[in-house]
């Protein structure tokens, strides 16, 4: 069965198509990436699959319930960590997760015994007696996604959960999710981080500008970009320029964050080739690889333009 | 409907948690109203002269109903935070009553000015202030504050939710209170006012409040001003609570 269905979503703001037709799935006990730059929609379909917002046109149902009929039975089956860390900077943590268990009429005894069970889990045990404003983003986050797992969610919706995490604090939020996924919850995340939802997605939604445009897991879409691709450094960044136009008789050339070059239809025979004339062109390198598509690849090829690229503009 | 008032007192509980936690900040918020008593009892106190009547006698009413109408700006920038915070959404994502964000905060709010305004008898008390009509005339006195209070609240929450900034709520909230609260009956009669002023101020709910409060504690006719009071103050919470309700629903 399937845990969402998304069909022909529509959000319009004033001019802007924020939702333009989108439609997904996600199989029970699965994880789907919603992946996309600022600005793609992505948290505007968390906010209708969560109640938060009625769309134009479409539908959607959540765990078998229609989003827009039924929205209070939604609420109750559902768990939401937004994309700031919701949680009350002058409670403790332990008095936000209690609040949160009242307001989800869990039988009084059992409300002090969920929150103790989740500090546990989320490793805040010492910290739950401290306010929040105390915490770091880390833990923070950490005691977000405990208030959203509360009344045991069947279905789990975050929105950038690891957005400014630390890459410490990250890998330990992705192994939470992953005990979670482990534990049949359907998780639904978006992301901006390509790294996240190739570790974290069975299939991965890319969407833009308000629709979608690409989905499958992330091997398939590595391989829908293409074979390995050839990546080259020069030494001088006033090189690039040069070591630019030699390549350009191989294949095309796109430019990567860092000063990278990167060709399509990379082999060893290419290798060879690039390098050799590289050298008598006097282009001094200092990487020249054979890379396997990363998802950032997929991205910059579906969309013209990198996952981070419009970092803040949304 | 049980559930509603559950919802409500927890997020009533909240709210006054947060506010327990932050002492300076309600400490602060009494300070200023004690330096504006101090100020006018004794800067301009000796200047002002009430026919029959003392002029702290005359100033305290006027200082109870100023101070819970500034007290109640603080609604608006609490649920603009919240809103700016993401409180709010994830209390919209919970299976909670709808109308217990706004209940709780009207609820705990009304708490905080009940506190206030105690704190501002103590301090009328000990400048001089007497309740010349006994006990249960300065109890209604004290409700009838708070009722004032507890309208403001309302427009400063649909000002809050309408603005969603904290800063911009602090300004938007306070600004229009000034004129409103000093032109009135509030710290000087109305008749030594020019024309055009005292058609404003008799036109304001902060008048009729204050001369039925002062008549409450200090004695005079009482009817009419609580009457016109009431009316005002019923028909603000109905307004204002309305449109602060329907600026929540429509929260996206």
């Amino acid at each position: 069965m399937d845990a969402v269905v998304v069909q022909d979503l529509v959000k319009t703001y004033g001019p802007t198509r924020a939702l333009d037709g989108v439609s997904l799935t996600v199989p029970e006990g699965t994880v789907l990436g919603l992946l996309g730059p600022n600005g793609a929609g992505k948290t505007t379909a968390v906010r209708v699959l969560t109640t938060l917002l009625r769309p134009d046109s479409g539908s959607a149902t959540v765990a078998g319930i229609d989003v827009l009929k039924d929205p209070a039975a939604v609420r109750r089956t559902i768990g939401l960590a937004g994309q700031y860390a919701a949680v009350d900077d002058k409670l403790t943590g332990a008095e936000n997760l209690r609040l949160v268990g009242k307001l989800y009429h869990l039988p009084k005894q059992q409300i002090a015994a969920r929150a103790d069970e989740l500090l546990a889990r989320f490793d805040l045990v010492e910290a739950g007696g401290r306010v929040v404003k105390t915490y770091s983003g880390g833990m923070r986050r950490r005691l977000d996604l405990a208030g959203a797992l509360v009344n045991k969610p069947r279905v789990l919706f975050l929105d950038e959960p690891t957005t400014g995490l630390d890459p410490r604090s990250r890998l330990g939020l992705w192994e939470v999710l992953e005990d979670l996924v482990a534990d049949g919850t359907t998780l639904l995340l978006t992301t901006q981080y390509l790294e996240e939802a190739d570790r974290l997605a069975d299939r991965i939604v890319v969407i833009d500008r308000g629709r979608v445009i690409a989905e499958g897991t992330s091997d398939s879409l590595k391989d829908e970009v293409g074979g390995s691709v050839l990546v080259v450094r020069a030494a001088d960044p006033p090189q690039t320029e040069q070591a630019r136009e030699v390549l350009a008789r191989f294949g095309e050339v796109t430019d990567l964050t860092g000063g990278e070059l990167q060709v399509q239809g990379g082999s060893v025979d290419l290798v060879r080739k690039a390098a050799t004339a590289l050298a008598k062109a006097g282009v001094e390198i200092t990487d020249l690889a054979l890379r396997r598509p990363t998802l950032d690849d997929v991205f910059l090829q579906l969309t013209g333009h990198a996952a981070e690229d419009e970092e803040g503009a949304a | 409907m049980t559930a509603a008032l559950s919802d409500a007192l927890a997020v009533t509980g909240r709210n006054l948690r947060r506010i327990r936690r932050e002492p300076e900040v309600l400490f602060f918020s009494t300070v200023q109203p004690i330096i504006f008593v101090l100020l006018f009892r004794y800067v301009f106190g000796g200047a002002i002269k009430i026919p029959g009547l003392s002029y702290v006698d005359f100033l305290m009413p006027g200082i109870f109903v100023q101070t819970t109408a500034f007290a109640s700006t603080g609604t608006g920038v609490a649920l603009a935070d919240d809103l700016s915070k993401g409180i709010i959404d994830r209390f919209r994502s919970l299976p909670m009553a709808r109308s217990a964000v706004l209940a709780g905060r009207s609820l705990s709010d009304l708490a905080r000015i009940l506190f206030t305004v105690l704190v501002m008898v103590v301090v009328g008390v000990a400048v001089g202030l007497r309740f010349h009509q006994g006990l249960a005339k300065a109890v209604a006195a004290i409700a009838l504050v708070a009722f004032f209070g507890f309208a403001f609240t309302w427009i400063s929450a649909w000002i809050g939710l309408s603005v969603k900034t904290v800063e911009a709520a602090n300004l938007a909230g306070f600004v229009w209170l000034f004129p409103l609260t000093f032109a009135s009956s509030a710290f000087a009669p109305v008749n030594t006012m020019p024309g055009w002023l005292q058609a404003f101020a008799k036109a304001t709910p902060v008048t009729p409040t204050v001369d039925a409060v002062r008549a409450l504690i200090n004695g005079g006719p009482t009817a009419r001003p609580l009457l016109i009071s009431l009316c005002w103050l019923v028909a603000i919470t109905a307004v204002f609570s309305t449109l602060a309700v329907r600026k929540y629903r429509s929260i996206s």
